[in-house]
């Protein structure tokens, strides 16, 4: 099919460790897609495979019309010929030569210039790699890769290499650029913030293996299993049974008390993910209306992060909240309570049991 | 002084050391890159001469360059000419003989350089030969000076093989440390401390260089 990068690669790390990694893009859907996992899940390898720069033992790689690499056929096209722009993490900028000799490196003059002008590289055009900023020689790693024209852009972890405080502006910036160039994109991350700033398509590599790939959003609220739930930051993964369904809701049992969810075909135990900024406090239990679930429980400890509140509850189960500062405070929490945590029936997303895959 | 000698002894370092350069760099190239697991039996091969008597060299090689043999016969046949006992064949002796003090050091400056480069370059469209061009040499480029200096000085200073294959003919291939040992002979005491004293001399400086140029006292590409 035109317009869709299709890849499915195998091999067996000489450590054992085995990548199984089957990746669908459809590249017009999705001009920045985010491969999210944790390290050592095997994200990098991946994208080497897809750059021409590792080879994979068995499988294929197709982009757009034109086939990569097949393992059963032999055919294994060089990076040179492939044009996969690839951002190293340390960007790999070449120190022999000059900010403006690097663009150019693969580069025309007049697309090399017009990239330094769009960039904001020329007041250092003539400095060297290692006398600008992490962040100007990401944006010099970025116009390099640009210059030469890809057909698609591989970052690694494209933000690392940067101090914590400008990786947030950054990666907005980043994906401004990543847009503007036209040029779909799949950028390796392991950091949740990045993922959502980044990217409109997100896969999610656990193990070697890919095991979810949709929009972002989708993939933070949906999780397809619990170990991509894990990944994807999931604060409450309570074990829990359905016990019946009806007319679209299935009610749960878990820790002490019922609840009520969105059924999405689930029978027998499960896994509730409740993610915790989906959880309200009260102490008002009675009020709350019908139509939410409400557990009750006892306030273990409150934490404060910043604007933010992490209130931990034991209603049975450990069940973690993270509410404001203020409402914390207006709550006036204290260790040991009697509270209620609330939780609406579309936030409980039940993935199954990792016994019964 | 025994200029002539001299003279001999700087040309024939000066053509091995350039035939080194051509012919060491790709060897270099694939011993720091390849992924071959026997590569280890080419890195002994090529080390060979840095444990091997000059003598057992010279004589495999005046075996080879013979009249006789296959190399020999082609040789003469395409230039009426023989190898042994002429500069020529001096010439190939010397790049045999000095090839680890090229290889070894050309070897590690392309090791050191960071693979990312490379491959980042390739992934621009840039092809091998270019990338080795643009890349890997300018980068290597301290590893390499030192390659041919230490090259030049020890075919200026060889002794054993140049008298095996070449054997001591003046102005052919009577070289500076033939010379010497003539003189010595000779008991010509007062031309052979000038003449060693000079190699010495030259000797010291070419190591000074080198061990400046490993130490970056002069930046041969700027270290920011």
């Amino acid at each position: 099919m035109a317009g869709e990068l299709i890849c499915h690669c195998r091999k067996r790390m000489s450590s054992g460790f085995e990548i199984d990694a089957r990746l669908r893009i459809a590249l017009d859907d999705a001009p920045v897609t985010v491969l999210f996992g944790p390290s050592g899940s095997g994200k990098t390898t991946l994208l080497r495979f897809l750059a021409g720069l590792d080879r994979a033992a068995a499988g294929e790689i197709r982009f757009r019309e034109q086939l990569w690499f097949d393992a059963g056929r032999g055919v294994n096209w060089p990076p040179q010929q492939r044009r996969a722009g690839y951002l190293f993490q340390e960007y790999a900028l070449f120190p022999h030569l000059t900010v403006e000799e690097n663009v150019e490196f693969a580069a025309t003059r007049e697309v090399a210039q017009k990239l330094l002008d769009d960039f904001g590289l020329r007041p250092m055009a003539q400095s060297k790699p290692r006398a600008i900023s992490g962040g100007q020689q990401q944006r010099v790693a970025l116009a390099r890769a640009l210059a030469a024209q890809p057909a698609l852009l591989l970052l690694d972890e494209p933000l690392s290499a940067l101090d914590a405080g400008t990786r947030t502006r950054m990666s907005y910036e980043l994906r401004r650029l990543l847009l503007a160039s036209g040029v779909p994109s799949i950028v390796v991350t392991h950091d949740r913030r990045e993922a959502i700033a980044l990217g409109d398509w997100m896969a999610v590599m656990v193990e070697g293996a890919i095991r979810q790939i949709g929009p972002v959003r989708e993939v933070f609220r949906r999780p397809a299993d619990l170990q991509v739930a894990e990944s994807v930051g999931v604060e409450n993964l309570l074990p829990a049974e359905v016990l019946s369904r009806e007319h679209g809701l299935a009610t749960l049992h878990v820790g002490g008390a019922r609840i009520q969810c969105v059924d999405s075909g689930e029978a027998g135990p499960v896994f509730a993910c409740i993610r915790a900024e989906e959880v309200a406090v009260t102490r008002d239990a009675a009020q709350v209306s019908s139509a939410r679930n409400r557990m009750e429980g006892n306030v273990r400890t409150v934490i404060l992060e910043g604007a933010l509140a992490r209130v931990e509850l034991d209603c049975g189960v450990p069940l973690v909240a993270v509410i404001t500062a203020q409402s914390a405070a207006d709550l006036d929490l204290r260790e040991g309570e009697r509270v209620a945590a609330v939780i609406k029936a579309t936030s409980v997303h039940l993935v199954t049991h990792p016994l019964l895959q | 002084m025994d200029w002539q000698a001299i003279w001999l002894s700087v040309r024939l370092a000066a053509a091995t050391t350039a035939i080194l350069l051509v012919v060491g760099l790709p060897i270099a190239y694939w011993l720091a890159f390849s992924p071959r697991r026997w590569k280890f039996l080419v890195e002994a091969v090529v080390s060979l001469p840095l444990v091997l008597p000059p003598t057992v060299l010279g004589f495999y090689v005046l075996l080879a360059m013979g009249p006789r043999s296959p190399l020999g016969a082609l040789y003469a046949r395409l230039t009426g000419g023989m190898l042994p006992f002429s500069f020529q064949g001096l010439l190939v002796a010397s790049v045999l003989y000095s090839l680890p003090f090229t290889v070894q050091p050309v070897t590690a400056a392309f090791g050191a350089v960071d693979r990312r480069l490379v491959e980042a370059s390739w992934c621009l469209g840039v092809s091998r030969a270019a990338t080795f061009r643009r890349v890997i040499v300018p980068l290597a480029l301290p590893g390499i000076a030192t390659g041919a200096i230490l090259s030049f000085a020890h075919t200026l200073g060889e002794f054993g093989v140049v008298l095996m294959v070449g054997g001591n003919i003046a102005g052919v291939t009577r070289t500076v440390s033939i010379s010497i040992y003539d003189q010595v002979q000779a008991l010509n005491y007062a031309s052979a401390w000038v003449t060693s004293l000079f190699l010495l001399g030259v000797s010291f400086v070419v190591l000074a260089l080198t061990y400046a140029l490993q130490r970056r006292i002069w930046t041969v590409w700027p270290a920011n």
